[in-house]
C-alpha cells in the first residue's frame, strides 16, 4: 500500500455493570433467563416512564475524566427515533449536542511508535433488547422469524467516539486494548468482547498521503481484537484495490465475517436515516458543577499507562509491568506485596510467569486461588535469606495458590528448606573434603573447575538441601585456608 | 336528594361516618345511576362492578377496623382509561390497544387504592387523548349529559360526563391542551389541570410529555381540592415529578377574594368568543370585583401564536410517544411477511385518523430540515408564552377567561375539519404550554341550557390561589343545575 | 405559503402503511394545520432560548437499585405472537 493512508476511527460502546438498569430498577445480569429482567420501563410499555440510574451517571463521568475529557456542566438526553423491534419504545434514550464529555485522548503505543488518539466525545445510552434470528446460520437475511429477548434492553451503555488519529491496524488494535484496561481499571464494567460487555465498530477510508479524507466505511461485528485487526486491515486493502482499479469506495456498513475473512456489504438502507432527535421530555436537564467535576476527576485510580511505567521503575521488566497491569489484580497483588517489603522484580517474575502459568493451566481466576501478598513476601524473605532455592520457591508457589497453605509451613512438611546454616554444613564439606583428598589437592593448588563436582558431592550427601551458594563458599574458604 | 349518587363527595364522606350510608350502598347507588346514564352516554370503555362492590366492601371494613383514608375512603371514582390499571384493560381509548391489560397500576391508582378510593371503571376519551369531543375514541363518542345530540368534550369526556350525572362522585382525566378543563366546562362541573410536575405521570399513557398532567373532577371546587390533595406529591417513578413540598390546596376556599388581583385576559376576551359565554364571563369579573378583588384587564400578546406552537409541540412529543405501539409486545397485530411490513400494517390500522394526523404531523416538525422552522420555533415561543405569564403575574395573582370560545357543539359539527377542532382550546393550551395550574368552574347555562365554564389560572405551584378564587366564584354563581339524565326519572334508552 | 412536504417519506419515518389516497388526504390536511402553524415563525424570537420543560428542574435521579423486575407469563401474555420464553416477530429486513 505504498502512497496510501488509511484514516481509522473507533466508536466504542461499553456496557456498565451497575446494579441496576440505565432507567429502571431491573438487574443488570449477563446470561440470564429470557425476559425475566425485564419492568414496564424496558420493555415500553404504555405510561411507563424512565428515571436515570445516578450510579451509571458517575460512572460514565469518570470514563470520560480517565481520557482527561471536559465533562460538560449542563448535558441532555435526546430521543433518537428509529424503528426496530429490539428497541422496545421505538426510540432510544441518548445523547446528541450535549454528551456528558468532550475532548478527551488516550495515548497509546504501537510498533514501538506512541500515538494520541483523541476522543471527541463520549455519551450515555441505553442498550436495546437482543433477537435471535431464526435460521441455520443465524444471520438476518436468511431467517425466517425472529424472537426478542429484552434483558439486555435498557442496560446503560456508554459510547466512545474517537477521532479520525488511527493510521493502522495494529494502532487500531493498541487502541481498543488500551481503552478496555482504562475501562477496567476504573471498575465499570469488564469489557469484554465475547460477553459483548464491550463493542468496537471502526470507520475506515484509505487516501493517498497529503489528499482529502476519503469516502468511509463503518466495519461492525469484530469480536475479539484480534479480528479487530484484520478486519480494518482487509478493509484497508479493499479499498486501495477499488480505487486503484477505477471504482469508488461507497459509504456503507460492512459486516465482518470471521469466517471468510471479509466484509461484506450489509442490506442498504432505502434513503439515508433522519433519526429526528429531540430533548427526551421525560427526562430534566442534567447538571454537572464544578464540585462533582472535581470529585470524579479526585476520585480517579492510577491509570494503565502510569502503573506500567511506575512497576517498570521498580526494576521489573517492562513486559512483567504490562501483564500485571493488563490483568489489574496481579498488579493489585504486586503493590500490596511489595508495600510489604518484598522485592519487586522477584515478586514480579513469579505474578507475571508462574502465576499467570497456574491460573491459565487451572482455567481459573487469581480470587479463586488462596495467594495473598503476605504469601509473596513471605516467599521473597525465605528466598533471600536462603532458606528456599529458587526452584524449591516456585514449587512452594504453586502449591500456595492451590490452596495448601503458607510458604514455610509447605516448604517445612515437604521438606523443601534449604541448609544455609553454616555451622550445620561445615561437617558434611569435611567429610567430602576428606573423601576426596585428590580433589582438594587441585583446589589447593589454585585449579577451582572440581568446585561444583564438591558441591554436588555436598548437596547428594544433604539430599539436595543445602545451599549451593553457602556450600560453594565453604568449600572455597576450606581449599584456601589450607 | 335521596339519590345517593347525588351526593358530593363530602357529603358522602359524612354520611359514611355517620354511619347514615355504607360506601357500598353508595356504590350501588352509583352502579344503579350508571345503568340509567351509559345507555344514553357512553361514559364508561370499562364499567367492573363486582370489582366496585368489593372495594366498597373493603373499604367499610377496614374503616370498621379503624383504618380511615380519609375523605376518599369509600368513594366512588372514576378513571380516564389512559391510566394503567393491572389486571384491567387499558386502552386509551385505541384499537391498537384493545384487549391490553397491564401489569402494573399507574401512581395515582396506587395512591386512590391506599386511600381506599373504590375504583368503578375507566371512562371513555379521544385517542390516546387527542381530541376535544371525545368523538375520536375507537369505540364510539360519549355524549353531553345536557344535550345528547353534543359532544361531552374531550378528551376526558367519559369522565366528565360520569361526573356531571352521578355515575361517579368524581373522576380523574388528564390535561394536555385543555382535556380536563374544556369538558368540566361542556359538562357543567369542576376540572383542574394541577401546575406541571405536581402530580406523578407514571401509569399515564403519554400523548405529549411536557404537557401531560392528571388532575381532578368533581362537582365541587371543595371536593376537587380535595381529590387533588389525595393525587399530588413527588414519585421516584416519574424523573419530571416535583420535588419539593406540595404546596398548600384547600387551605383558603373560605378566605374569598377581598385584596385580591384578578386579570382578565384581553386576548381570550372578545373575538372568537362566543357572545354568551363572553357575557357570563363579564358578569362574573363584575361579581368578582363586587366581592372585593381588584380586577383589571392583561395582555399576553404571545398567547395567540400559543395554538400554533402547540400544535407542533404535542405532535412532535406524541409522534415518538406512540412509536412503541408497533404490534411486537401487546395489543394489536396486523400481521405482515416482514417485521417492518407488520409494524407498519398495525400502525395504520390501530391508529384512527386524527392520531394518524398528529403523528404525521409530528414526524414532519421533527424531520431534518424542517425541526428549526417548526419545532424549534414552537420551542420558543413557549418560552415567550412563559415569559407573558410571568410579567402578568408581576400584576395579578390570577388570571381568569372563558374555559372553551363556546358551549357544546353538535355531534359530528367538527369532526371533519381539524383545525376547527383545534380551536376549541384556544383558552386553555397556554396554561399547559407554561407549565402553570388552570381550572374550570361552571357559572351559567347559556340560552340553549348548555353550562358555561369559567377559567381561572396561576402561577406554577400556587393552586391556593386557583382554589382560593374558585370557590369565591362557586358561592357567587350559584350553579345548582344538574343535567336532567342526572334525575331518577330518566329510563334507559 | 404552501408548505412542502414528502408525505410518503413523514409516513415512512412514521411506519405507517397508508395507501394513496389516504397520504392525499393527510397531505392536505397537513398542508392546512402547517400554514397556521407557520405562525410560530412569526414572532421574534432571535436570542430567546427554547423551552422543553415547564418546571426548571435538574438531576433528577434514582439509586443504582434492584427492584422487583415483571414476572415473565404475566408479560408474554400481552404478546401478539410468543413462542416459548421470547416474543416472536417475522422476518426482520434492516440490520440495526
Amino acid at each position: 500500500m505504498s502512497g496510501w493512508e488509511a484514516v481509522i476511527g473507533i466508536e466504542t460502546h461499553v456496557e456498565l455493570q451497575t446494579e441496576s438498569k440505565m432507567f429502571c430498577g431491573c438487574p443488570v445480569r449477563f446470561g440470564a433467563e429470557p425476559n425475566t429482567t425485564v419492568c414496564p420501563v424496558c420493555l415500553g410499555l404504555p405510561g411507563a416512564l424512565p428515571v436515570p440510574n445516578e450510579e451509571a451517571i458517575e460512572r460514565i463521568l469518570r470514563i470520560g475524566a480517565a481520557f482527561e475529557c471536559t465533562l460538560v456542566e449542563g448535558s441532555l438526553f435526546h430521543r433518537k427515533n428509529y424503528f426496530y423491534p429490539d428497541l422496545p419504545k421505538n426510540y432510544q434514550i441518548t445523547q446528541y449536542d450535549l454528551p456528558f464529555c468532550i475532548d478527551g485522548h488516550l495515548d497509546i503505543e504501537a510498533d514501538g511508535e506512541e500515538v494520541r488518539v483523541g476522543i471527541t466525545r463520549v455519551h450515555m445510552e441505553e442498550d436495546t433488547g437482543k433477537s435471535i434470528h431464526g435460521s441455520e446460520t443465524g444471520r438476518i437475511h436468511d431467517a425466517e422469524y425472529s424472537l426478542l429477548d429484552f434483558n439486555r434492553s435498557g442496560v446503560p451503555l456508554v459510547e466512545i467516539v474517537s477521532e479520525p488519529d488511527i493510521r493502522t491496524p495494529e494502532q487500531a488494535r493498541a487502541y481498543a486494548a488500551e481503552l478496555q484496561r482504562v475501562v477496567r481499571s476504573l471498575g465499570v464494567s469488564d469489557a469484554r468482547l465475547e460477553e459483548g460487555s464491550v463493542r468496537f465498530d471502526a470507520n475506515i477510508s484509505v487516501r493517498r498521503a497529503g489528499d482529502d479524507f476519503g469516502t468511509r466505511a463503518e466495519v461492525k461485528n469484530m469480536n475479539s481484537l484480534r479480528s479487530l485487526q484484520r478486519a480494518i486491515a482487509y478493509e484497508i486493502d479493499r479499498q486501495i484495490a477499488l480505487i486503484e482499479s477505477g471504482s469508488e469506495v461507497v459509504q456503507e456498513t460492512r459486516h465482518w465475517d470471521e469466517g471468510s475473512g471479509k466484509t461484506s456489504s450489509m442490506r442498504s438502507k432505502e434513503e439515508s436515516e433522519d433519526y429526528r432527535y429531540f430533548q427526551e421530555p421525560d427526562l430534566v436537564p442534567l447538571h454537572v458543577d464544578q464540585t462533582w467535576r472535581d470529585r470524579v476527576f479526585a476520585g480517579l485510580p492510577e491509570l494503565p499507562a502510569v502503573r506500567r511505567h511506575r512497576i517498570a521503575a521498580t526494576g521489573v521488566d517492562r513486559q512483567a509491568a504490562a501483564v500485571m497491569v493488563e490483568a489489574g489484580d496481579l498488579a493489585d497483588l504486586f503493590d500490596e506485596a511489595v508495600s510489604l517489603g518484598s522485592e519487586a522484580r522477584t515478586v514480579g517474575n513469579w505474578l507475571s510467569g508462574d502465576v499467570v502459568a497456574y491460573l491459565r493451566r487451572n482455567e481459573t481466576t487469581l480470587a479463586d486461588t488462596h495467594l495473598q501478598a503476605e504469601h509473596l513476601q513471605e516467599l521473597a524473605v525465605m528466598v533471600g535469606e536462603g532458606a528456599l532455592s529458587s526452584t524449591a520457591a516456585k514449587d512452594v508457589l504453586a502449591r500456595v495458590l492451590a490452596g495448601e497453605g503458607s510458604p514455610r509451613a509447605i516448604a517445612e512438611q515437604h521438606d523443601l528448606l534449604q541448609i544455609s546454616d553454616t555451622g550445620a554444613l561445615e561437617a558434611e564439606v569435611e567429610a567430602v573434603l576428606a573423601d576426596n583428598p585428590d580433589v582438594l589437592a587441585k583446589l589447593q593448588s589454585g585449579d577451582l573447575k572440581p568446585i561444583g563436582f564438591l558441591v554436588g558431592q555436598v548437596m547428594r550427601a544433604t539430599g539436595g538441601k543445602a545451599d549451593p551458594k553457602v556450600v560453594s563458599e565453604l568449600i572455597r574458604n576450606k581449599a584456601t585456608a589450607g | 336528594m335521596s339519590d345517593l349518587a347525588d351526593l358530593t363527595v363530602s357529603e358522602a364522606a359524612s354520611s359514611i361516618r355517620r354511619g347514615e350510608a355504607t360506601s357500598l350502598e353508595i356504590t350501588n347507588a352509583v352502579i344503579a345511576r350508571a345503568g340509567v346514564t351509559e345507555s344514553h352516554l357512553h361514559a364508561y370503555l370499562t364499567f367492573d362492578q363486582d370489582a366496585a362492590r368489593a372495594a366498597a366492601q373493603a373499604a367499610d371494613a377496614a374503616l370498621a377496623a379503624g383504618d380511615d383514608g380519609g375523605l376518599f375512603h369509600g368513594i366512588p371514582i372514576a378513571l380516564k382509561d389512559n391510566m394503567t390499571t393491572r389486571g384491567t384493560e387499558t386502552t386509551a381509548g385505541s384499537k391498537i390497544l384493545s384487549g391490553y391489560v397491564p401489569p402494573y397500576n399507574a401512581t395515582v391508582v396506587r395512591r386512590l387504592q391506599d386511600r381506599h378510593a373504590v375504583i368503578l371503571g375507566k371512562t371513555n376519551l379521544d385517542e390516546f387523548a387527542m381530541g376535544s369531543s371525545t368523538e375520536n375514541s375507537a369505540y364510539g363518542p360519549t355524549r353531553n349529559p345536557w344535550d345528547t345530540d353534543r359532544v361531552p368534550g374531550g378528551s376526558s369526556g367519559g369522565s366528565a360526563a360520569a361526573v356531571a350525572v352521578g355515575s361517579a362522585l368524581a373522576a380523574l382525566g388528564s390535561d394536555t391542551g385543555g382535556s380536563i378543563r374544556q369538558p368540566a366546562s361542556l359538562c357543567g362541573i369542576v376540572g383542574v389541570k394541577p401546575t406541571y410536575g405536581l402530580v406523578s405521570r407514571y401509569g399515564l399513557i403519554a400523548f405529549a410529555s411536557s404537557l401531560d398532567q392528571i388532575g381532578p373532577f368533581a362537582r365541587t371546587v371543595g371536593d376537587t381540592a380535595a381529590l387533588l390533595e389525595v393525587i399530588v406529591g413527588h414519585d421516584i417513578h416519574d424523573a419530571t415529578s416535583y420535588r419539593g413540598d406540595v404546596p398548600p390546596i384547600s387551605t383558603a376556599l373560605e378566605t374569598g377574594v377581598a385584596g385580591m388581583r384578578i386579570g382578565v385576559v384581553k386576548e381570550l376576551s372578545g373575538e372568537g368568543i362566543d357572545d354568551e359565554v363572553a357575557a357570563a364571563c363579564r358578569a362574573m369579573y363584575e361579581k368578582l370585583a363586587a366581592a372585593g378583588a381588584e380586577v383589571t384587564e392583561v395582555s399576553l400578546p404571545a398567547s395567540e401564536t400559543a395554538l400554533s406552537a402547540y400544535y407542533l409541540i404535542a405532535p412532535a412529543e406524541a409522534s415518538a410517544n406512540l412509536a412503541r405501539f408497533d404490534g411486537v409486545r401487546y395489543g394489536l397485530r396486523v400481521d405482515g411477511d416482514t417485521t417492518e411490513e407488520m409494524m407498519a400494517r398495525t400502525r395504520a390500522e390501530g391508529f384512527g385518523p386524527e392520531v394518524a394526523r398528529r403523528i404525521l404531523l409530528g414526524t414532519y416538525a421533527l424531520s431534518a430540515g424542517y425541526y428549526d422552522a417548526f419545532y424549534g420555533q414552537a420551542q420558543k415561543v413557549r418560552t415567550l408564552v412563559r415569559r407573558d405569564f410571568a410579567a402578568a403575574y408581576e400584576k395579578v395573582d390570577v388570571l381568569v377567561s372563558p374555559t372553551s370560545p363556546t358551549t357544546a357543539f353538535p355531534i359530528g359539527e367538527r369532526t371533519a375539519d381539524p383545525l376547527s377542532m383545534y380551536y376549541a382550546d384556544v383558552c386553555t393550551i397556554a396554561s399547559n404550554l407554561a407549565g402553570d395550574p388552570s381550572g374550570s368552574i361552571p357559572i351559567a347555562l347559556d340560552s340553549a341550557a348548555l353550562p358555561i365554564g369559567f377559567q381561572i389560572m396561576a402561577p406554577a405551584l400556587h393552586e391556593e390561589q386557583l382554589f382560593r378564587v374558585a370557590a369565591e366564584v362557586e358561592r357567587l354563581a350559584e350553579f345548582r343545575q344538574r343535567p336532567e339524565l342526572a334525575t331518577s326519572e330518566v329510563r334507559p334508552a | 405559503m404552501p408548505v412542502d412536504i414528502d408525505i410518503a417519506k413523514v409516513a415512512r419515518l412514521a411506519r405507517l402503511a397508508l395507501s394513496p389516497e389516504k397520504l392525499a388526504e393527510y397531505d392536505s390536511q397537513l398542508q392546512d394545520i402547517l400554514e397556521h402553524a407557520e405562525r410560530v415563525g412569526a414572532l421574534p424570537t432571535e436570542g430567546v432560548p427554547p423551552t422543553s420543560h415547564p418546571l426548571p428542574m435538574t438531576n433528577a435521579f434514582r439509586p443504582d437499585e434492584v427492584k422487583a423486575s415483571l414476572d415473565r407469563d404475566e408479560v408474554l401474555e400481552q404478546a401478539p405472537e410468543r413462542a416459548g420464553e421470547y416474543f416472536r416477530v417475522p422476518r426482520i429486513l434492516g440490520e440495526s
